[in-house]
């Protein structure tokens, strides 16, 4: 028995013994994406984090099953999006990243917050945002990208 | 961003030497049959048609090393940063030799500076010596701008790609002039990191991405408590969870091999192991005691200059104070991981090191290999912090390697990490100061007690003075006639190693936190009494800039209060400003303001980058860091009980930089130092409350 997920608007074939995985493993392990990044494992830094639609998903904390028949936008499909693409020009321009370990995490949670609310206000962006660690203290600087993003990015 | 005028993109490069860490060849669309393709500058440099290769000889860990040391190549070579290809190399002493491929001590830019600058100014000047010749000018009248060898008050032009060769020909010049300051282009402009698209589209590869065909997933579960071992557990549950593939046990370690990380944990909780515990007391109790103890002890001479002791008999009044710093983990957001191959001809590795070179040594050592048998492909790291200055993950990987025919990657669960870090020391410290009968300072007794990382790395018998421990307290900021320092050794079951700055980090809190007592105890403001012991132009400037920008001395609404800070270490002066709020118990830190001298300042970007993460790394640590140890274990597991700063906690933080003509100063440490004695010293004036004792949210909590 076979399931099939659809990720970054691909369809991919997931056997039996893997669905029950926490999405992220299935990603990681069996898929190969390995831009979504394990960091905590336990739902506390957002690493992982993957849109499902448009919301934001810890993706170690759920099971693949629960993404069948939804479409799955990880860090890799994020540049076909348009507004995704502007988050990622934003966060060159803003020279937000150090390590990056954290940055696809917070790119995926920019995402869903901008998708909710194209205009967030300082308090709508830490409530998006603070689910999601950076060891680097990136954080002024995110705040800076998700604005610029917000603003339309770069002309 | 993805330029540069091969078929090969930036992206291109960085992805494909990161994948593997295969050094990678850039193609050059123009080379002929007689043409050199690259003129070779030194073993990490060369010069191509199209821009310039750089090996990076320090390595990147989110410090931003990849941008700035393209910048000083660019800067020789006349080129933009973009045009140098940047790739991180295999671990190899021997090829980078004199310079030391780990990093860390704030140390990349300090090393480089000058013989990066050097080796690309030589190849600039065979470049144009090249031209020079064909032309039959002097070289003077001649540049190097933008992969073109113009002839500058004329209208010749020669690009480089038809001067490799005769450039390579000729004996490479040894001292050629570097671009006089006057005239540099990049160096000391702000710019943006090349990095940031690869990281950005999730396209970087980390050690613990890397994939190999027919590789195996390993986990790895060393014995909680520090020296125990391992006694039993389920072999036969865990070999048939799905998923699993086989187990190996090592005395104080159980690796579970699977296909996948998820199987192997599966397998890990099947197999249940269970420990023997080592002998002797090791709780958290006992290792302050023993801390205690030490203080108490003479403790080895670090300093003495002129007579503390008649300084105290001729004080006006003696003033003492004792600080505690807690064990501290790293917890970068990329837990451990290492991916190895053993097979009969040698072996393979692949991971984020610090220290590559160390790395495959300690490897070939664990494996009794010679080192030329071992390749060790370093990968960007997700933070380093001095966790990647360690081995151990790369020594547990081979063990575990040489027992199995495939390539596995082993991994460390965050629990793992945090359970088995090697600890920035706990350290207890004591002032005792002779003041004078206007408050200030005559004599400075400064006694030291904690883990001698050094006494590890040197080896058994080693006994004395920690020379890391100390400083930042034997060359402090202020004037005085009579200063002793000491440096007692405690140790205890937990292992300990390099943090962010470990020495220097421990001293400005306790240095800074004792000369704001002071001069509280004096009755004067903390910035004008500092200001009153300083003599160093550099430290002088950055505290009345620091002041100035976040505006010392202005009042603030009832409940916030300033904290100011300076440390002049690592070759950088830093000074720092903040706000803390306290209110309901819970501190909080609304701004930062930081004034820095850090010698030339390259890349004005990435010395505020490094401001605002030192800043706030130093600021999860001052307020909540703390490892606890129960019964010989880490009582800590996970972000939960080891905080980090979220965003919403993150002060805004305005990075002020003092012009200055001295060389580069390190920046990776600084900012992290200065973070927590300007906490403590802004909570007492938010307060009225003096914390001796770090992490200061637990702090407070004891005395509300
Ligand atoms: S890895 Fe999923 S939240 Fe941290
Ligand atoms: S950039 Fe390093 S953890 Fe965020």
């Amino acid at each position: 028995m076979s399931y099939s997920l659809t990720v970054n608007g691909k369809q991919v074939t997931v056997d039996a013994g893997a669905i029950d995985m926490p999405l992220l493993w299935v990603l990681r392990d069996v898929i190969g994406l390995t831009g979504t990044k394990f960091g905590c494992g336990a739902g506390l830094c957002g690493a992982c984090s993957v849109l499902m639609g448009g919301e934001r998903f810890f993706s170690c904390q759920a099971p693949a099953r629960a993404f069948i028949g939804q479409p799955v936008t990880t860090i890799e499909g994020l540049r076909d999006d348009p507004l995704g693409k502007r988050l990622q020009d934003a966060w060159v321009e803003a020279d937000v990243v150090q390590c990056g370990y954290c940055q696809p995490g917070q790119l995926i949670a920019a995402a869903a917050l901008l998708k909710a609310n194209p205009a967030p206000d300082d308090e709508a962006i830490e409530a998006g945002m603070s689910g999601n660690l950076c060891r680097c203290g990136t954080y002024p600087r995110i705040r800076k990208a998700v604005k610029l993003a917000a603003a339309g990015g770069k002309a | 961003m993805s330029g540069g005028a091969t078929g090969l993109s930036r992206r291109g490069v960085l992805r494909g030497s990161a994948a593997l860490g295969l050094a990678l060849v850039v193609p050059l669309g123009r080379a002929s049959g007689a043409k050199a393709a690259t003129l070779t500058a030194n073993a990490f440099l060369s010069v191509t048609a199209e821009g310039a290769a750089l090996a990076l000889p320090k390595t990147e860990m989110g410090q931003g090393v990849f941008t700035t040391l393209a910048m000083l190549v660019a800067e020789e070579l006349g080129l933009a940063p973009a045009q140098v290809a940047v790739t991180i190399p295999e671990g190899d002493s021997a090829r980078f030799a004199p310079i030391d491929q780990g990093t860390g001590g704030s140390s990349s830019v300090r090393e480089l500076y000058k013989p990066l600058r050097q080796a690309a100014a030589n190849a600039r000047a065979a470049l144009v010596g090249a031209a020079a010749r064909q032309w039959g000018i002097p070289p003077e009248r001649c540049d190097l701008v933008g992969g073109v060898v113009i002839e500058t008050k004329g209208g010749r032009r020669l690009p480089v790609g038809d001067l490799l060769a005769a450039a390579s020909a000729a004996p490479l010049p040894k001292d050629a002039p570097l671009r006089p300051s006057s005239a540099l282009r990049v160096i000391g402009k702000p710019t943006r990191r090349l990095d940031s698209l690869a990281k950005v589209t999730g396209e970087t590869v980390y050690g613990i991405d890397v994939r190999l065909p027919g590789m195996k997933v390993a986990m790895l579960a060393q014995c909680p408590m520090f020296g125990g071992t391992l006694a039993t557990f389920d072999e036969k549950a865990a070999r048939t969870t799905p998923g699993v593939v086989q187990l190996v046990k090592g005395s104080d370690v159980l690796f579970v091999v699977a296909e996948t990380y998820w199987a192997a944990m599966q397998g890990y909780i099947a197999a249940n192991p269970q420990w023997s515990a080592p002998k002797g007391p090791a709780d958290h109790a006992h290792i302050l005691a023993g801390l205690d103890e030490a203080l108490a002890k003479p403790g080895f001479e670090a300093k003495s200059t002129g007579d503390v002791a008649a300084a105290k008999a001729r004080a006006a009044r003696p003033f003492s104070a004792t600080y505690r710093q807690p064990f501290l983990a790293h917890a970068p957001m990329e837990p451990g991981s290492c991916t190895a191959h053993v097979t009969p001809e040698g072996c393979t590795i692949w991971a984020g090191s610090q220290v590559p070179a160390q790395a495959r040594d300690d490897a070939a050592k664990a494996l009794g290999l010679p080192a030329d048998k071992v390749t060790f492909h370093n990968c960007q790291m997700g933070g380093g912090f001095g966790r990647r200055l360690e081995t151990d993950m790369v020594v547990r990987a081979v063990e575990l390697a040489r027992q199995v025919p495939y390539p596995i990657k082993l991994m460390w669960s965050r629990e793992e990490d945090m359970k088995h870090d090697m600890y920035r020391p706990a350290y207890a410290d004591q002032i005792t100061a002779a003041l004078d009968a206007g408050g200030k300072p005559i004599g400075w007794e400064h006694r030291i007690a904690g883990s001698s990382i050094m006494a590890r790395l040197l080896g058994q018998g080693f006994t004395g003075v920690d020379a890391d421990a100390i400083e930042g307290a034997v060359a402090i900021p202020y004037a005085l006639d009579a200063h002793r320092v000491t440096f007692q050794q405690a140790e205890s079951a937990v292992p300990t190693s390099w943090w962010r700055g470990v020495g220097g980090l421990r001293s400005a809190f306790v240095v800074e936190s004792f000369i704001d007592e002071l001069a509280h105890a004096a009755g004067q403001d903390p910035l004008a009494y500092r200001l009153s012991l300083v003599t160093d132009a550099r430290i002088r400037a950055v505290l009345e800039r620091a002041g100035r920008e976040a505006g010392w001395g202005k009042p603030l609404p009832a409940g916030l209060g300033r904290g100011i800070a300076v440390l002049q270490l690592w070759g950088t002066v830093i000074a720092l400003v903040l706000e803390a709020r306290v209110a309901d118990g819970a501190i909080t830190v609304p701004r930062a303001t930081v004034a820095v001298d850090c010698g030339l300042a390259i890349n004005p970007l990435g010395v505020a980058a490094q401001v605002e993460s030192g800043v706030i790394f130093g600021l999860s640590a001052a307020l909540h860091g703390e490892v606890t140890i129960k019964g010989g274990r880490v009582e800590q597991s996970n972000y939960h009980d080891y905080r980090i700063l979220r965003l919403n906690e993150a002060p805004a933080i305005a990075t002020h930089i003092v012009e200055s003509a001295a060389d580069p100063g390190g920046m990776g440490e600084p900012p992290c130092a200065v973070v927590a004695p300007a906490l403590a010293n802004a909570v007492f004036a938010a307060s009225g409350k003096r914390l001796r004792t770090l992490p200061l949210a637990m702090a407070l909590e004891r005395v509300s």
